[in-house]
C-alpha cells in the first residue's frame, strides 16, 4: 500500500512539475540580466545574474498595467450581463409556462451548436454597423468587445438547473403573499442560486479574461487593448528580445493566478462539470 | 392561458432574446447567405453565385489540406485529453495527502490565457530550447518543433494537450465521485485489484463521462486557431492551417467574405454533428423541456 502510493505521488509530483516548468522557464528568462547570455546551450536554469530591470523595463515600455485595466473591465462588464440576461432568462423556462416555450428553449439550445468561430464574420460587420468600435469612442470599444458574450445558452442552462432545484412550494407561498413574478424572482429566488450565480461568474471571468480572438479583431486602438492582445502585441514587436516578452508574460498572469488561488474551492470542489464552457 | 402571464415570461426572456438576435441569430444566417456571393472581383458589388463557392472550396487543395489538418490535429488530441486525465483523476481521487495541491497546480494552465501558454512553448520550442536540450541528453536528436511540417502539428497539439489536461481531469474528478464505494467493496470481495478494479467498477461507470469529453474535446479540436495564430501563423508550408485559421485568413486578411462564409458553413457542418451526439445523446437530461 505505501510502495503503491509512493508511486502515485512520484508519477503526480512529474506531473506538476511539467505543468509548470512553461511558466517556470519564462520567469527564469524574465529573471536573466543583460550579461547573462539567454540563449546559453546548455540551458541555465537559475539566473547568473539575478535582475528585476527586464520587469520595470517592459512595464515603462509597454502599458501592461493599461492592459490589466482594460481586461478587467471588459471581464467584468461580460460577468455582470451574463449573470443578469442568464438569470432572467433562466427563470421563465424553469419556472412558468408561456406560449412559444419549447421554441424559445430550442432556439437557445441551437446556440450550443453553433461555434463562434463560424459567426464571426458577420458579427465583426454588425459591430461595425452599429458603431461599437474603438475608433468611435472608448465607450463603444468596450461595448463592442463585450456584447457578443454577453450571454450564451450554458449560463442560461446552469442557471435553469438552479432554478429547477427550487421547491415549487417557496414561490406558492409568495405568490399568496401577493408578490408579482418580479417580486418572486428578485427578492425570493435570485438570491437562492448564489452558488450557481458564482460558479458562473468565476467561469465566464476567466473565458473572458483569457479570450484572444475577438479583441484582437475589434480592436484597432492601443489603449484598449485586452492583456491577450497586448502580450501577442508584445511578443511580436520585441521578438528580439525575449527577457521583455517572458518578463511581460509573467505580469500578466499574476491577476489571473491570484483570481484562482483565491477562488480555487470553486474549481477543484468537483462543481466545475456544468460550467462548461462554450 | 391568460395573457398577462405570458407577458411577465416574455419580459424575463427579451434582455437575452435581444444580444442573442443581433450576435447570434442574424450573423448565422448571414454567414449562410454570404456564402452564396462572390467578393473576389468586387468587394463592394458582390454578385450571387449560389454554391459556386463551395464548388471552389471543394476543388481547392488549400481548404482540403486546411480539413486534413483539423482533423489530424484532432485524432492527435483527443485520444490523450479523454485518455490520459482519466488517469490523472483515477491517481488523484485515491486517499493522499496534498491531494488539493496537485489538483491546483495540474489546473493551472487552464486559467492562463492560450497566448502566453503558446508563447511560452514557441521559446521552449526553439532549435536551442529547452526540449531540444533534453531530447540531446536522452541520446535523440534535435527536432525542428515548429519549423518542420513533419512535427509542426505535433506541437501545436502539444499545447493544446498542455493547456487542457487539468480541465478534462477536473470533469473526471466530479464523475468519479459519483461512483459508489460500494462497488469498489464487491470487486476487491471478488479479488479485483488496482488496475483491474478500475477496468471493472471505475470506466464502465463514468462511460457516459468519457463520451462527453470524447465530443467536447473533438468540438474544441476543430475550433483550433489561438495556438496557431500566435506559434506558426498556419505554417510552415500551410503544415498547421486548420479550417478556422482559413476562414480567418479568407475573411480578414484577404476580405473574400463568401469564400471565409461558405468555408465557415462546412465547419459549422462538422461541428453540428459532434454537438448533436453531444446534447441529444450525452447530455439529454441538462437539455430537457
Amino acid at each position: 500500500m505505501k510502495i503503491k502510493n509512493i508511486f502515485t505521488h512520484i508519477v503526480l509530483i512529474l506531473i506538476c512539475i511539467l505543468s509548470l516548468i512553461p511558466f517556470l522557464w519564462l520567469l527564469s528568462t524574465a529573471l536573466k540580466g543583460r550579461s547573462e547570455n539567454i540563449f546559453a546551450y546548455p540551458p541555465v536554469f537559475i539566473p547568473k545574474d539575478f535582475t528585476l530591470d527586464n520587469f520595470k523595463e517592459v512595464l515603462k515600455l509597454v502599458p501592461i498595467i493599461r492592459y490589466v485595466i482594460n481586461s478587467f473591465i471588459v471581464a467584468a462588464s461580460t460577468v455582470v450581463l451574463n449573470v443578469i440576461l442568464s438569470a432572467l432568462a433562466a427563470y421563465p423556462l424553469a419556472r412558468m409556462e408561456f406560449k412559444g416555450k419549447k421554441i424559445a428553449f430550442f432556439a437557445i439550445l441551437a446556440t450550443i451548436m453553433v461555434p463562434f468561430q463560424t459567426i464571426m464574420l458577420p458579427i465583426y460587420i454588425i459591430t461595425l454597423k452599429l458603431h461599437l468600435i474603438d475608433s468611435y469612442s472608448t465607450f463603444a470599444g468596450f461595448l463592442g468587445m463585450v456584447m457578443p458574450f454577453a450571454v450564451n445558452a450554458f449560463g442560461i442552462f446552469l442557471l435553469r438547473q438552479a432554478f429547477l432545484t427550487i421547491p415549487k412550494e417557496i414561490e406558492e407561498s409568495a405568490v399568496i403573499d401577493g408578490c408579482n413574478s418580479f417580486q418572486i424572482f428578485f427578492k425570493l429566488l435570485f438570491p437562492m442560486i448564489k452558488p450557481s450565480v458564482a460558479l458562473l461568474a468565476i467561469f465566464t471571468f476567466i473565458g473572458s479574461w483569457g479570450e484572444f480572438l475577438w479583441p484582437s479583431i475589434v480592436l484597432t486602438n492601443e489603449k484598449l487593448f485586452t492583456l491577450p492582445v497586448g502580450i501577442n502585441n508584445l511578443s511580436s514587436a520585441f521578438s528580439s528580445d525575449y527577457r521583455l516578452v517572458a518578463a511581460g508574460s509573467i505580469v500578466s498572469i499574476i491577476p489571473i493566478v491570484i483570481f484562482f488561488l483565491a477562488l480555487q474551492k470553486y474549481f477543484i470542489s468537483g462543481t466545475t462539470e456544468g460550467a462548461v464552457k462554450g | 392561458m391568460d395573457l398577462k402571464k405570458n407577458i411577465g415570461a416574455y419580459l424575463f426572456l427579451l434582455p437575452a432574446f435581444i444580444v442573442l438576435l443581433v450576435f447570434f441569430f442574424i450573423p448565422f444566417f448571414q454567414t449562410i447567405w454570404l456564402s452564396f456571393f462572390n467578393y473576389s472581383e468586387n468587394i463592394y458589388s458582390p454578385n450571387f453565385v449560389f454554391l459556386n463557392n463551395y464548388f471552389e472550396l471543394i476543388k481547392s487543395p488549400l481548404f482540403l489540406k486546411t480539413i486534413f489538418n483539423t482533423f489530424y490535429f484532432l485524432i492527435l488530441c483527443v485520444p490523450f485529453l479523454v485518455i490520459f486525465p482519466l488517469f490523472l483523476a483515477i491517481l488523484i481521487n485515491q486517499n493522499i495527502k496534498c491531494k488539493n495541491i496537485y489538483k491546483i497546480i495540474i489546473y493551472l494552465p487552464v486559467i492562463i490565457s492560450i497566448v502566453v501558454v503558446a508563447i511560452a512553448f514557441k521559446w521552449l520550442y526553439a532549435p536551442n530550447g529547452l526540449l531540444n536540450f533534453f531530447l540531446d541528453k536522452l541520446g535523440f536528436s534535435p527536432i525542428g518543433w515548429l519549423f518542420d511540417p513533419k512535427y509542426s502539428m505535433i506541437s501545436v497539439a502539444l499545447v493544446t494537450i498542455f493547456k487542457g489536461v487539468g480541465y478534462y481531469m477536473m470533469i473526471y474528478l466530479s464523475a468519479l465521485m459519483s461512483v459508489p464505494k460500494e462497488l469498489y467493496e464487491a470487486a476487491e470481495v471478488d479479488g479485483a485489484v488496482g488496475f483491474k478494479k478500475h477496468m471493472l467498477v471505475t470506466i464502465p461507470h463514468i462511460m457516459p463521462m468519457i463520451a462527453l469529453v470524447s465530443t467536447i474535446s473533438s468540438i474544441s479540436a476543430l475550433k483550433v486557431f489561438v495556438e496557431i495564430y500566435v506559434m506558426t501563423k498556419g505554417g510552415p508550408l500551410d503544415s498547421t492551417k486548420t479550417i478556422v485559421y482559413y476562414i480567418y485568413e479568407k475573411a480578414f486578411e484577404n476580405l473574400d467574405l463568401g469564400l471565409a462564409s461558405a468555408g465557415a458553413v462546412i465547419l459549422l457542418l462538422i461541428v453540428m454533428g459532434f454537438s448533436i451526439l453531444n446534447i441529444f445523446v450525452f447530455e439529454k437530461d441538462k437539455y430537457k423541456v
